[in-house]
């Protein structure tokens, strides 16, 4: 038992971290570090810097154009990424569907597509959420008739983050409405977002934010070869990406990032007479989530540990459930201890970019302006990606038998 | 990076699991519990023929070598059993005293002893007004020719009353909570002066008043320093946590497994009580503390090594906070969920209770260590 990275790990780590410092912008740097999504641009760009140096899909198998990495090797790249804070490769495409098409999708829509994700070129969103068909999922409604060498999509997505910047969506859709069990009888369909009888509306979030839509479809017509395996097993395919992604839902680098940050804030900030960080009240709570925390990365270091051993084996783990929800608590405590450091001044909301842009002196410092921004618009880690209550229902069923 | 065990650990593990299967259950256990020390002589015996009273000393000194991981499996495997014989007392805390302080000399006589069962040791630390600091020492040492006089009264020291010897801190210089003049001390149970007052704790063990009259102590029996036995202390102490830590975990996880079959087998409204909602978050909530509290004495094994004792305590307080809340979630959910059953006597989750309760009192409860682990700025560097 050894808890300690080997010489190569820790070599491969210091590689990621000059890379990162030598190539990733002050603003977009400076930007993530605000709690803001980058802009389309500065993530493009981004992701288009880690595609030359090969890093734009860590998690693919070398034959599929992946850097071939062991589970270690992944959990310090995202890691890294995370503690800059830089953003991660456009997850939509790299860790979503780009993974179900290599597992279940035609050779055409391998050369189709992965060329297309690894490069950033195409950005994707996810079509699962309907207004009815949240937790119960497998309730969609969202209808793709067959017509000849087409499917024909009606229906309403919402949720959809990133819509407004994407170029395709990867969806769920009802392919037999006659099926006995609600999970077969579904599809899952690549859908391009410029295609005619597609509307995108946004849906503006708690912080004053775009960032997540509704999408509307109408009569909208797609290529049946867009189907991604058997029109009638796609819940096949979600189940597999929904457990794909494991040890990335801890968050612990970007866990480690904010504190870091709230205590240098902490450090600077009058309280009382004295620095916010000298208060014995704050000092301990946020002394409680550091040692959740190390708790948490230590779990994430054994489930990440076992993958090494299975290296190769893909199976879904209930671990990914006690990730989720602890990675999510812990960022909404320390999102909690920000609006606490931030006081009265929090009361103020962030500038608009283009204000905060110019020269303009600033009202209260940018932190603590977004710092309720950022605790409200955070509630949405312990909802999406199945809400904490959800994976507690994983948790009874898959490893405790109830 | 790994989590694996080498072959000897497993075959540690696997002896120990089919000992206590075999020897440990439940009614057995009370029997144990009903002897006049409170625990099993024959046990006593058993574990010294596995190997387990000579765990942590050195091979040349008639020990096993074994490390922080090996500690950790035993520790989380008598929690699991619940197991009430003097482990922690004489091979962790006494035995970490000898380890780290007694000559080698001492060491080749005492070590023997000890792995063999012939020799109980205990921790006389506490006074009534230290709590949890380690410097808070009134008891004296006196300079007596070349050996020491002590004199004091030491509180709830674990295994005290049956202990054959106790290592005992007393103040060589300073005053009462100054961190330095702190000696430690190897004293006989029988020594003229020494008087004892067994006592129960409150989960289900034994542990003794220690008064000091007038003592004499032999000069090849201090351990370590005798101006600066701090830092020593606070070793041995740490080492304790780590494997508090995992009997901690053991404890909590016979209490999730005697708690998830009763969800399964009690039926209320004509259904199994687990097939509802709430109960199977409390249930997913007791594992994702149990799952951490496992992480966190991992983590303490390994911090063991650290070699900045700075570092170490910040690590120590991490991990016994950690601890400390989950073994009190854990225990008040798993003992609700049984309903009544939970708290009485003969069933077996409310000695996990108790044992939890207990555990969470010794060397620093949750709130101690946070406060201490905020003082010294946490864990993660600004």
């Amino acid at each position: 038992m050894d808890l300690r990275f080997t010489a190569e790990e820790r070599a491969f780590r210091a590689e990621v971290r000059d890379f990162i410092d030598r190539t990733l912008p002050d603003e977009t740097r400076a930007r993530m570090a605000s709690g803001r999504t980058p802009t389309k641009a500065q993530w493009g760009w981004w992701h288009s810097k880690l595609f030359e140096r090969g890093w734009s899909v860590p998690d693919w198998a070398k034959e599929h154009g992946g850097p071939g990495w062991t589970p270690v090797q992944r959990y310090i790249f995202r890691e890294e990424l995370q503690q800059a804070p830089a953003p991660q490769p456009q997850q939509f495409g790299t860790m979503m569907v780009g993974p179900v098409i290599i597992a279940f999708g035609s050779e055409a829509q391998k050369r189709r597509f992965l060329p297309g994700i690894r490069s950033g070129r195409e950005w994707w969103c996810q079509g699962f959420s309907e207004p009815g068909a949240g937790s119960d999922l497998a309730s969609l409604q969202t209808s793709a008739r067959r017509v000849d060498d087409h499917y024909i999509v009606n229906g309403q997505k919402t949720w959809t983050t990133l819509a407004h910047w994407a170029d395709w969506m990867f969806a769920l859709v009802r392919t037999d409405p006659n099926a006995k069990k609600k999970q077969e009888g579904i599809g899952f369909l690549l859908i391009d977002m410029k295609s005619p009888g597609i509307t995108v509306r946004p849906i503006v979030t708690i912080d004053g934010e775009h960032e997540i839509n509704e999408v509307f479809f109408d009569d909208v017509k797609v290529p049946a070869d867009n189907m991604v395996g058997d029109a009638t097993r796609g819940w096949d395919c979600a189940k597999f990406l929904l457990s794909n992604e494991r040890t990335g839902q801890a968050r612990v680098g970007m866990s480690k990032e904010r504190i870091r940050r709230l205590k240098r804030i902490a450090a600077a900030t009058p309280a009382g007479g004295r620095p916010l960080i000298e208060d014995a009240r704050f000092r301990e709570r946020l002394a409680a989530v550091e040692v959740e925390l190390k708790a948490l990365e230590i779990t994430t270091m054994r489930v990440v540990a076992a993958e090494q051993r299975a290296l190769g084996e893909r199976k879904p783990d209930p671990a990914s459930s006690l990730l989720k929800v602890k990675g999510s608590e812990i960022l909404q405590s320390i999102s909690a201890l920000m609006v606490e450091a931030a006081g009265p001044y929090g009361i103020a909301a962030p500038m608009e970019e283009a204000t905060a842009g110019a020269n303009e002196p600033e009202i209260v410092p940018d932190w603590a302006a977004m710092a309720q921004p950022i605790w409200m618009n955070w509630r949405k880690l312990s909802i999406y990606g199945g809400t904490n209550e959800i994976q507690r229902n994983i948790m009874a069923k898959a490893f405790l038998g109830l | 990076m790994d989590f694996d065990l080498s072959e000897e650990q497993r075959l540690l593990r696997e002896s120990l699991a089919r000992l206590l299967a075999d020897r440990y259950g439940f009614e057995q256990r009370k029997a144990y519990a009903r002897e006049p020390d409170g625990w099993s002589r024959a046990m006593w015996a058993a574990y010294a023929e596995l190997g387990l009273l000579g765990l942590p000393f050195a091979e040349d000194e008639g020990g096993f070598g074994g490390g922080a991981v090996e500690t950790l499996l035993v520790a989380e495997a008598l929690g699991e059993a619940l197991a009430l014989e003097p482990w922690l007392a004489t091979v962790v805390l006494g035995g970490g005293a000898l380890r780290h302080g007694a000559s080698r000399q001492r060491r080749a006589a005492l070590v023997p002893a000890i792995a063999q069962g012939s020799l109980l040791l205990a921790l006389a630390h506490t006074e009534a007004q230290s709590r949890w600091d380690l410097h808070d020492v009134a008891a004296t040492a006196k300079r007596d020719g070349e050996g020491w006089v002590l004199e004091g009264r030491k509180l709830v020291v674990l295994h005290g009353d049956v202990a054959d010897k106790l290592v005992v801190t007393a103040r060589t210089a300073g005053d009462r909570r100054d961190r330095a003049g702190i000696g430690v001390f190897l004293v006989d149970a029988a020594a003229s002066g020494l008087t004892r007052r067994g006592h129960r704790t409150n989960d289900g063990r034994r542990a003794a008043e220690v008064t000091l009259a007038g003592v004499r102590v032999a000069a090849e029996d201090v351990l370590g320093d005798p101006a600066d036995g701090l830092p020593m202390l606070e070793r041995v102490v740490h080492e304790a946590i780590a494997a508090l830590a995992a009997e901690a975990v053991g404890v909590m996880a016979a209490a999730q497994k005697l708690t998830l079959d009763y969800l399964k087998v009690r039926k209320q409204f004509g259904v199994p009580i687990g097939s509802f909602q709430v109960l199977q978050h409390k249930a997913a909530d007791v594992m994702m503390a149990i799952e951490q509290s496992r992480s966190m004495a991992m983590y303490a094994a390994m911090s063991l090594e650290e070699p900045d004792p700075a570092e170490r305590a910040r690590a120590m307080s991490a991990v016994k906070a950690q601890i400390g809340r989950a073994a009190r979630f854990v225990a008040e959910e798993t003992v609700q969920m049984h309903g009544g059953i939970g708290i009485t006597m003969e069933y077996a989750v409310a000695h996990c209770m108790a044992r939890l309760g207990v555990i969470e009192a010794m060397f620093g409860d949750a709130e101690f260590h946070l406060r201490r682990l905020a003082d010294a700025g946490g864990l993660i560097a600004a």
